[in-house]
């Protein structure tokens, strides 16, 4: 469906990706895991053209055979919101909050599909129905900060599916969450997945949310994929010894507390180095 | 010994044509010196609001709070008496000011502890700061840090309690285990009591000695966090921690809770928690279960 290859992204001289290789399947979600900085976002953002200003990408992202990198701003503005849709982390700052939820919903479905007034609202009431959002004809004239954050979260899915997309890419769509909304909103994607025949990137960097719904996992690590494979592989026998250490690193595992401590030092002082970079 | 100790608290927030929200609707809690309690629940069940009454920004409409032995009273304009009570707010973008040198904050700290021989720099080095950083200001600094720099003011002023409102929420995740285990290290090895809030269950299991589950104003469970992680004994706690996915590569979907929390304005009648419960009896829908640890008529006492 979507074949990202060698993908190399650098920001003002820097590598922030390294040769990413991914292929994301009709009807199964990716997961995508690794620490912050290592590059998933970016890979989500050079998708939909969304990098940075000055940001360079070369490799190709192919889907179904166009490459999307090589496109005119033109045709891109075709396939974001069209083809490929995205789903942000924080509904708070995603949803625009002087408009409708219905506007929101209806504006790229007359653009994308050229449908009608009347004809994309009734698409609209459908698609919230289909998000679970109680009483979807009501919730059309609403405005978003009269629902709830995993209510926001789920009208922006359905905002992301309205033109029927084949590609989702969703950056962290749970982090903002409470759990057991978390569990809601993960039930929903993956019944949509399997529904609709989507290919979701999913983008965390929680192991527990990534084991739940995703098929395929990918590790990155400093701008590279470490490794690839189905879910129970990676998750229960995972090959590199990246992977194995953010297993162990989490709570569940019987670390002892002092290894953790020890970790965390080691990071630190990556974290310290990195802000001293930035500042010089 | 217990160094804070909230009875039956109410707090209620009120705005003009809107009924009154009775965010915390009689909770009791207590936290000992050199102990850190764990105060977890969803969004909305006033587990900010609580702490936010505990240090005075919120007047309490009923019940008391007693912090070593003397009644907290709302913070005023004036210079406040006490200091004793520190918080370290969720945002550390907003919580530092901008405008100022981190060591000059951390000064104001010491200032109000009468601490003429502590440096700022030296509380750096204990949240895991370079010294020099002290001269610097806070956007030269990743979200990591400057929360840890916003610790630092907060022990600069020698706290007997700390309080945590959701203070990792806002950092990476690669950040938020750290910054949890170092603000338990720091309030534990000084003997102040630690109240950390935080919805993210499995940071409060990491460090917590207890753990308290708020839902809808109500505390309705409270205990030991071993005990609690391993038999949950309200519903909801069940249910919460139903809910966390585990990394377990089985791909199995978490548990969800139906419904949604009930408006704050309005609870239900009985139990707070009987639309949601899986296990609702015929008493849970008339009665408050107002007993602890587990405030549930399942576990009611004999």
């Amino acid at each position: 469906m979507l074949d990202i290859t060698d993908l190399r992204v650098a920001i003002g001289g820097r590598d922030v990706l390294g040769g990413v290789h991914l292929s994301l399947r009709q009807g199964q979600v990716h997961g995508l895991a690794g620490e912050s900085g290592s590059g998933k976002t970016m890979t989500g953002l050079a998708v939909l053209g969304l990098l940075p200003h000055g940001a360079r990408a070369t490799g190709t992202i192919a889907l179904e055979g166009r490459d999307l990198l090589g496109l005119p701003q033109k045709e891109l503005n075709k396939v974001r919101g069209g083809e490929v849709a995205m789903v942000f982390q924080d509904p708070a700052t995603s949803l625009h909050p002087m408009l409708t939820v219905g506007r929101q919903l209806t504006e790229h479905m007359r653009h994308h599909l050229k449908l009608g007034r009347a004809e994309a609202r009734e698409r609209a009431v459908e698609l919230l129905g289909k998000v679970r959002i109680p009483g979807p004809s009501e919730a059309f004239g609403r405005y978003p900060h009269q629902f709830s954050g995993g209510m926001r979260q789920r009208i922006a899915i359905a905002i992301a599916l309205a033109c029927e997309p084949k590609v989702l890419i969703a950056d962290e769509p749970t982090t903002a969450l409470d759990v057991t909304v978390q569990a809601g909103v993960l039930r929903l994607l993956r019944g949509l997945c399997d529904d609709l025949g989507l290919a979701v990137l999913l983008v965390t960097h929680d192991l527990g949310v990534m084991s739940a719904v995703a098929d395929q996992v990918s590790v990155m690590k400093d701008g590279l994929v470490v490794e690839t494979g189905p879910r129970a592989e990676v998750l229960r026998a995972p090959s590199h010894p990246y992977t194995r250490s953010l297993l162990d690193s989490l709570p569940d595992a019987p670390a002892p507390l002092a290894a953790g401590l020890a970790d965390g030092a080691a990071e630190d002082s990556q974290e310290d180095r990195r802000a001293d970079g930035e500042s010089a | 010994m217990t160094t804070l100790d909230i009875r039956d608290l109410v707090v209620e927030h009120r705005s003009p044509g809107r009924p009154v929200v009775r965010a915390v609707a009689g909770a009791s809690l207590t936290v000992s010196p050199g102990e850190v309690v764990g105060l977890v629940g969803e969004s909305g069940c006033g587990k900010s609001t609580l702490a936010r009454a505990v240090c005075g920004l919120h007047p309490a409409a009923e019940g008391e709070i007693t912090f070593d032995g003397r009644r907290v009273t709302p913070l005023g304009l004036r210079r406040r008496a006490l200091t004793g009570i520190q918080m370290v707010f969720q945002d550390p973008y907003a919580s530092l000011n901008p405008r100022r040198r981190v060591g000059d904050q951390i000064a104001d700290g010491l200032r109000t502890a009468k601490d003429t021989t502590t440096a700022p720099a030296d509380l750096l080095e204990r949240v895991g700061l370079p010294r020099e950083f002290a001269g610097r200001h806070p956007h030269e600094f990743s979200g990591g840090q400057r929360q840890r720099i916003a610790i630092a003011r907060a022990l600069a002023a020698r706290p007997r309690l700390l309080i945590g409102d959701e203070p990792i929420s806002a950092l990476d995740a690669s950040a938020q285990a750290q910054v949890a285990r170092l603000m338990r290290d720091l309030a534990v090895g000084s003997g102040a009591g630690l109240l950390f809030i935080s919805h993210d269950l499995s940071v409060v299991r990491l460090i917590a000695d207890r753990i308290a589950v708020m839902y809808l104003g109500k505390i309705v469970e409270v205990g030991r966090t071993e005990e609690v992680w391993a038999d949950p004994r309200h519903p909801y706690t069940r249910a919460l921690l139903a809910a966390i996915p585990q990394p377990d590569g089985l791909g199995v979907l978490p548990a969800e809770l139906p419904g949604d929390v009930p408006d704050p304005a309005d609870p239900p009648p009985g139990c707070r928690f009987h639309p949601r419960c899986p296990h609702v009896m015929d008493v849970c829908r008339v009665k408050e279960p107002d007993f602890g640890p587990a405030a549930c008529w399942l576990h009611a006492p004999e």
